[in-house]
């Protein structure tokens, strides 16, 4: 690997998931942020109580990365090796725990509206 | 309040991260100034090595008259095969056209360079056509020599066991036929490899290990006996990787059958014979994996530009091993598998050869010399099981060149290595393809 540039990385993503995943879950994370967003300024505050749950949602979103990841990939948890191949699967999982507390959040922001 | 300004304050750094991520890619490379050129330059194949080039002349020069010579419509990226054989890719993963990853600005005939003339310098194709060049770059890639394996056909791959995934990617999937029956009803599978240089010489240790691995996981241990039919004494041409496969199939008890040319089959019987130092011996298989003598094409070979001395019985381009100039004649370049070079017949090779070519080929347009030099880099994602390979990459000197050393063990089998190969290598290959990477 000579260089690694921005294309290639997402190259890179369109090669695990298929180009047509890809972007769909590109365009499925933008619709969330911006929802996240949208409730936060709306709501001029972060609730606690919403906040709670989203936190307890975490490690299922950490699970689920993984196991998505690992089912696009032939691989399973065995096949970890060393101790980069652990980072790579903490990295997966902090990212989908992040995303599932951001959409959980956002979720019931939207569905529950303000007074909460 | 407190909040509000916290939110907007993140929303603002989002939106930086965002707008930073979208100028990262608006970023391209300083492109030096196209030179200005006539030059007639022609190209002998559009497979991973011709199609970078081409794609990178067109920015390098402006005038060019550039035209490359293929007669198959359909690319492959050969990589992709041993996934093929596996069962873990369809056969459609590795085609894609010629003609969409070449530049406009450059003229594609889709004929076969039938005769090259060094000294008049013309090219022949097999239409008829003479093109006069100033400049050659000659990347056919090799052939795959079949017929020197007594008995062996193509027809038979895919049944009575016999596999040979190099053939292509309806052979690839023929041979995940045989080889996942086998995998299912267990018994003796014989892996060879060739006594001639091949490219990506890890395949046929790919495919050993991915067969073991999937055989193990259907029909359970102790089902199948593996051997694995080296070339000569050693199980890879880099020492030290040598002794790591080695210990590899002691662990998997993969048996390794040193200096085991396979020379003939009997598919009516299922016995293989090898040629050994000791004479012929004989072997009973319940699957044979069939990987032939590979060779320059003809054509090189019958227009003297091959070596006199090293590899007679193979042809590979006479090149100066730093730049991949003739030796006699300075106005060709070889690229590729077809390169006289003692390493680098991969893909991963062709990506480091293509800039040393491409500065060369600029510097005598010019009128001056090129400084880039090619060292050998050779690289294989050496698959030891479905999900774990080893980022194997080395030099002209048998030196491990890791490209993340700390990060990526070279000698240790990892699940990112392994990605590395399943996922990543096809994008940097498209990428390198396209001229960029
Ligand atoms: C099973 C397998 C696994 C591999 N695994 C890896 C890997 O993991 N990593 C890696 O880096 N590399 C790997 N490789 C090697 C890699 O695919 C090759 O080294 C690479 O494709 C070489 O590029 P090339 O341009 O020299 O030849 P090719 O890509 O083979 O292209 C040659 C082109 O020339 C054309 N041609 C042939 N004859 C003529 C003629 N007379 N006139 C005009 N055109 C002609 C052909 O149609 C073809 O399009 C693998 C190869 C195989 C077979």
């Amino acid at each position: 690997m000579e260089q690694l540039t921005f294309g290639t990385l997402i190259a890179v993503f369109e090669e695990i998931f298929g180009g047509v995943l890809f972007w769909l879950m590109v365009v499925a994370a933008v619709l969330v942020t911006v929802a996240y967003l949208y409730v936060l300024v709306r709501d001029r505050s972060v609730s606690m109580r919403k906040f709670l749950l989203a936190q307890l949602s975490m490690p299922i979103g950490a699970v689920a990365a993984v196991v998505f990841v690992q089912v696009m990939t032939h691989s399973q948890l065995r096949d970890i090796g060393g101790p980069v191949d652990l980072i790579v699967v903490l990295g997966i999982a902090v990212v989908g725990a992040i995303g599932m507390a951001i959409l959980v959040y956002t979720a019931q922001s939207l569905l529950r509206g303000k007074s909460e | 309040m407190k909040e509000l300004f916290e939110t907007t304050a993140s929303r603002r750094a989002f939106m930086g991260l965002f707008a930073g991520g979208v100028a990262a890619a608006a970023v391209q490379p300083a492109v030096a100034q196209a030179v200005q050129t006539s030059a007639r330059i022609v190209i002998i194949g559009a497979g991973a090595a011709g199609t970078s080039l081409a794609n990178r002349l067109v920015e390098r020069l402006d005038g060019a008259d550039i035209t490359i010579l293929d007669p198959s419509a359909t690319h492959l990226y050969q990589p992709g095969l041993s996934l093929v054989a596996a069962g873990l890719k369809p056969s459609s993963y590795t085609e894609s056209q010629t003609a969409d990853w070449l530049p406009s600005g450059v003229s594609l005939i889709t004929e076969a360079a039938a005769a090259i003339d060094p000294v008049a310098k013309t090219v022949g194709t097999s239409g008829g056509q003479t093109l006069a060049y100033d400049f050659l770059v000659v990347a056919p890639g090799l052939v795959l020599d079949h017929d020197a394996i007594e008995g062996f056909s193509l027809d038979m791959v895919g049944s009575n066991g016999i596999g040979a995934l190099y053939a292509g990617p309806q052979y690839a999937a023929k041979t995940w036929e045989a080889a996942s029956k086998f995998a299912e009803e267990g018994g003796v599978g014989l892996f060879t490899r060739p006594a001639t240089e091949m490219k990506c010489a890890g395949a046929p240790l790919k495919h050993t290990f991915l067969i073991d691995d999937i055989a193990k996981r259907t029909a359970g241990e102790g089902k199948h006996e593996i051997h694995y039919a080296a070339n000569n004494n050693s199980l890879f041409g880099v020492p030290i990787v040598s002794e790591k496969v080695r210990m590899l199939f002691e662990d998997r008890g993969i048996t390794a059958q040193y200096s085991h040319v396979l020379k003939s089959v009997d598919a009516g019987a299922k016995i293989a014979t090898f040629a050994t130092p000791e004479g012929d011996a004989e072997m009973e298989y319940d699957y044979l994996h069939v990987i032939p003598p590979q060779r320059a094409p003809d054509v090189i070979r019958e227009s003297g530009l091959s070596w006199a001395d090293k590899w007679t019985d193979q042809g590979w381009v006479e090149v100066d091993m730093k730049t991949l100039r003739h030796l006699r004649y300075p106005d060709i370049f070889a690229l590729g598998d077809v390169a006289g070079v003692p390493k680098g017949k991969t893909a991963a090779s062709v990506k480091w050869q293509v800039p040393v070519v491409e500065d060369h080929l600029v510097a005598a347009i010019n009128g001056n010399e090129g400084t880039a030099i090619y060292d050998g880099y050779t690289s294989c994602p050496l698959i030891t099981r479905v999900g774990r390979a080893m980022l194997i990459e080395f030099d002209y000197r048998n030196n491990l060149t890791p490209s993340f050393p700390g990060v990526i063990a070279p000698l240790e089998e990892l699940w990112i290595s392994w990605l590395m190969k399943e996922v990543a290598l096809k994008a940097t290959y498209n990428a390198m393809l396209r001229g960029k990477a």
